[in-house]
């Protein structure tokens, strides 16, 4: 039953992901691609629109999926079930647990963790960029320059952005910037 | 008051581009400076909490804040409020999402989007790296599970994520709870 199936995997989804937004993307990537919810391309498309909308990114993410799957109860259901583990730890933590996070083993087990998220979320960045510019598995390459390009392009603005004009650009206005090259580069290059 | 907490959180979820961090700014004018339901000090405290438990920060943060205020009624309101506008914004894009992808250009914005994206989490990626604490155990941790992802995508091998987490955090029981690796060193 698809509403359980969105339960249970945005549950894991929402009890797994330490340290913020970023953090949650391939957890949620495996969900959504061997359940067959969303290709792997879908889901990054999908990711530039929730980082363009307001909220926080699991909520946004468990609404469109569960939307996509089991219409606005399927929605429903995953963005409750996103939500609930945060809630219940943190409504744990406020009335009975105070001194959880001073317990030396939940201490070690988020000290553990800490690595292994900014391996998982910089490996999947690195794949991502490998996937965008054509490479496809171990034998199939064939490089995509307009989209190495829109990369290189992306990376330059941000940079001179924020060495020269002294501005850290927000990730709403890289998306905007780097939606209108696309539109530019595309038009020009595939027609 | 139950209301009102609802109310300002959902001004809160309405506002807050971008994820976690940027929420952190809009609690602090909206619940510390304008409510005063916080003290600096406690925003502080919660900031820590919420790192180290998991789920949105926004979430964590409303829980927390509404069961300080109102008991698991209030906190219920808060967490509602935060999460209402995203849920009703994506729902209503997600209806239409589809139909816009067969325009040409809205498909064209999107090949540019996705180098964005790849873009923001390197960028996310390389700045958690730079604070993983510059020590052996970290660093072995780091370079095994990045070695590992990059290898078993590459082979299309599929592990999920979730155990990579588990087997980082039960090193870490071992490693810092029961044999007290680096026990004065590195601040968490």
């Amino acid at each position: 039953m698809i509403y359980l199936e969105l339960f249970f995997e945005f549950f894991k989804i929402g009890l797994f992901t330490f340290g913020g937004g970023f953090a949650m993307i391939p957890l949620v990537e495996d969900a959504a691609v061997n359940n067959g919810w969303l290709t792997s391309a879908e889901f990054y498309e999908l990711i530039g629109v929730c980082e363009s909308t307001p909220g926080p990114i699991a909520v946004n993410m468990a609404t469109y999926i569960g939307s996509l799957q089991g219409g606005i109860f399927g929605s429903f259901c995953a963005t409750l079930a996103v939500v609930l583990p945060s809630f219940l730890i943190i409504l744990l933590i406020a009335a009975v647990l105070k001194n959880l996070t001073e317990n030396k083993f939940f201490k070690g087990f988020i000290r553990g963790v800490k690595p292994v998220i900014a391996a998982l979320i910089l490996a999947t960045g690195v794949s991502l960029l490998f996937k965008n510019i054509g490479f496809a598995g171990i034998v199939s390459f064939s490089f995509d320059w307009v989209a190495a390009a829109l990369f290189a392009l992306v990376a330059a603005v941000y940079i001179v952005s924020l060495k020269v004009l002294k501005k850290k650009l927000s990730a709403i206005q890289i998306i905007l910037i780097s939606a209108g090259l696309g539109i530019v580069f595309c038009s020009i290059f595939k027609g | 008051m139950i209301f009102k907490l609802f109310l300002t959180f959902f001004k809160i979820g309405l506002f807050t581009f971008g994820g976690g961090y940027a929420m952190i700014v809009q609690i602090k004018e909206y619940i510390v400076a304008k409510e005063g339901w916080l003290t600096d000090d406690e925003l502080t405290e919660i900031i820590a909490i919420a790192e180290s438990t998991p789920g949105p920060i926004a979430i964590n943060m409303a829980t927390y804040v509404g069961y300080k205020k109102r008991g698991v009624l209030g906190s219920v309101a808060a967490t509602c409020g935060v999460v209402l506008p995203s849920f009703v914004i994506i729902f209503i894009i997600s209806l239409f999402l589809e139909g816009f992808m067969n325009n040409k250009y809205v498909a064209y914005a999107f090949v540019g989007i996705k180098a964005a994206v790849a873009f923001l989490i390197l960028r996310a990626g390389v700045d958690l790296l730079k604070k993983v604490e510059k020590k052996p155990l970290p660093l072995i941790c780091f370079g095994a599970v990045f070695v590992t992802m990059i290898l078993f995508d590459v082979l299309a091998v599929s592990f999920s994520s979730v155990f990579y987490i588990i087997i980082g955090g039960i090193v870490g029981i071992v490693a810092y709870a029961l044999i007290g690796i680096g026990k004065n060193g590195g601040k968490q």
